[in-house]
């Protein structure tokens, strides 16, 4: 089989990147090595809702819920609490991704893209050393995919950029790892998202609980893979529940990886792109990477079909991909590394005494950014180091 | 050698993105390790569900 483009993996990174080039009049292959897009899902499934909006109409079919803002506790229980249109990128709209991933990849089929499910890359096929496509196993047989560039949008599990030379592997500290339920609970807040912070809660990470609508809520946990250890995350979910929740009714469970690494070197290779958690775009913050892998599908999607029409589909045809991921998602993503890196080694009293310092400021209007810059303004000596994040 | 206790396993995939020479793969629910697994335990340390062992070879 022959096309422009072939596609590995239809998240949301893959399934964008498929669209766009299919709309371009590109021949495109979207494969994906599960036989159900979206399931299972490794998602607490919050996005914001002007940043979605810009990119796709909203649909109520994948929508759980919608909520007004975002709650943030200290270790020691005291609490701000951020409006909707601030809080960052992670709340507003509540998805259901088994339905929205779907959705997306049905999109980049009535653009024109070849969907093909159940089908898994094993390796790039090569000619004279240039990429020249994909090998794959398909219904247990494997076969050839022939294309001038390869997009590799294959999540946290990526191969397609080592296969391309890329060192894309994560160590531990680059890692999030993630335990999550879907429950029901009573006593869930159905209008607010809700943060926990805490190194007995999540080492390095936090505790999450988005709201689906009645009562029903994602709870889940990340801890940073450098303080983590076998089975870690599930038991401390399990902990925080029956503590806090303890007439929770649990009804899904959820495990997983999120690359905290920030951005990689490079993203393209001869005939090679990558896209969304396969080149570690997600944010090192707040662990999102649904939005930031879209955005980069939309840009490798403009970039290959400009690269495919001229001809140049090596390194230099492809440059501009690596540029413009660079000034959009990524100028946000390196400055929340540098955020990671510094969060993680707070103690809880540091993490008390930020949040009674802004506790008597009006936080309900600011964004991260503005919160940080008071945040700065009033503990100047501990977060000193952090001064040029917000200049 | 690496074993996984396929009762545990929740099949998310975060140990095939750490292993430093993708040894391995997870094929739906299933996962697959190869031959070029070096021992280095870091997929060990990282499964958020603990269904991973590093354990001496047999004979
Ligand atoms: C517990 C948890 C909570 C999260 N919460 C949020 C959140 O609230 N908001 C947010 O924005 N983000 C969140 N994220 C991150 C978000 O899920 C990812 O950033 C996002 O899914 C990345 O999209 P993607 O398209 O890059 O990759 P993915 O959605 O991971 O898609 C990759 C696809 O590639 C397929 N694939 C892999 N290898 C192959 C192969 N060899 N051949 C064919 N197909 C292959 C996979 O099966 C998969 O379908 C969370 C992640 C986790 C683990
Ligand atoms: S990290 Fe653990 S739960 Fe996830 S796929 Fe690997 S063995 Fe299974
Ligand atoms: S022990 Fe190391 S080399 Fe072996 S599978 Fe795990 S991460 Fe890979």
């Amino acid at each position: 089989m022959r096309c422009d483009v072939v596609v590995v993996g239809a998240g949301p990174g893959g399934s964008m990147a498929a669209k766009t080039a299919a709309e371009r009049g590109l021949k495109v292959v979207l494969m994906e090595k599960r036989q159900e897009i979206g399931d299972p899902v490794r998602c607490a499934e919050g996005v914001s809702k002007s940043r979605l909006s810009s990119m796709i109409k909203p649909d109520p079919r994948w929508i759980a819920a919608e909520v007004k803002g975002a709650r943030l506790y200290a270790p020691d229980g005291s609490s701000i609490v951020m409006s909707e249109d601030k809080s960052g990128d992670e709340v507003g709209y509540v998805l259901e991704r088994k339905i929205f991933d779907r959705a997306l990849a049905m999109d980049a089929a009535r653009a024109g893209a070849k969907v093909m499910v159940k089908t898994r890359a094993l390796d790039l096929i090569r000619t004279d050393g240039a990429v020249k496509g994909v090998r794959a196993m398909r219904y247990g047989e494997v076969i050839d995919i022939e294309a001038d560039v390869v997009i590799g949008a294959d999540g946290v599990e990526s191969k397609v950029g080592r296969w391309a030379g890329i060192d894309t592997s994560l160590k531990p500290g680059d890692i999030e790892v993630c335990a999550q339920f879907l429950l029901y609970d009573k006593n869930i807040d159905n209008e607010y998202c809700e943060f926990f912070l805490g190194n007995e809660l999540a080492p390095g990470g936090y505790v999450w609980s988005f709201p689906k609508g009645e009562h029903l809520a994602n709870v889940g946990l990340g801890v940073i893979g450098s303080r983590s250890e076998p089975g870690a995350p599930v038991k401390l979910l399990r902990r925080f529940v029956e503590k806090r929740m303890p007439e929770a009714r649990i009804v899904e469970m959820v495990v997983g990886g999120v690359p905290v690494s920030g951005p990689i070197e490079r993203t393209i290779a001869d005939g090679v792109m990558l896209v969304g958690d396969a080149a570690r775009q997600s944010d090192p913050i707040t662990g999102g990477g649904i939005l930031n892998a879209m955005e980069a599908g939309i840009i490798a999607g403009e970039v290959v079909s400009e690269a495919v029409s001229s001809g140049d589909t090596g390194v230099e045809g492809l440059m501009a991909y690596e540029k413009r991921w660079r000034e959009s998602i990524g100028k946000q993503i390196a400055r929340h590394l540098d955020l990671k890196e510094f969060f993680i080694r707070l103690s809880d009293e540091d993490l008390n005494n930020l949040m009674h310092s802004i506790q008597s400021e009006d936080v309900s209007k600011m964004d991260l950014r503005g919160m940080l810059r008071v945040l700065i303004r009033l503990n100047p000596k501990m977060l000193w180091e952090l001064r040029h994040l917000v200049m | 050698m690496i074993t996984v206790n396929r009762y545990v396993c929740g099949y998310c995939g975060a140990c095939v993105g750490v292993c430093p020479v993708c040894a391995l793969e997870l094929v739906e629910a299933w996962l697959e390790v190869s031959d070029g697994c070096i021992e280095c335990g870091r997929c060990v340390k990282l499964c958020p569900t603990g269904a991973l062992s590093l354990e001496e070879a047999q004979g």
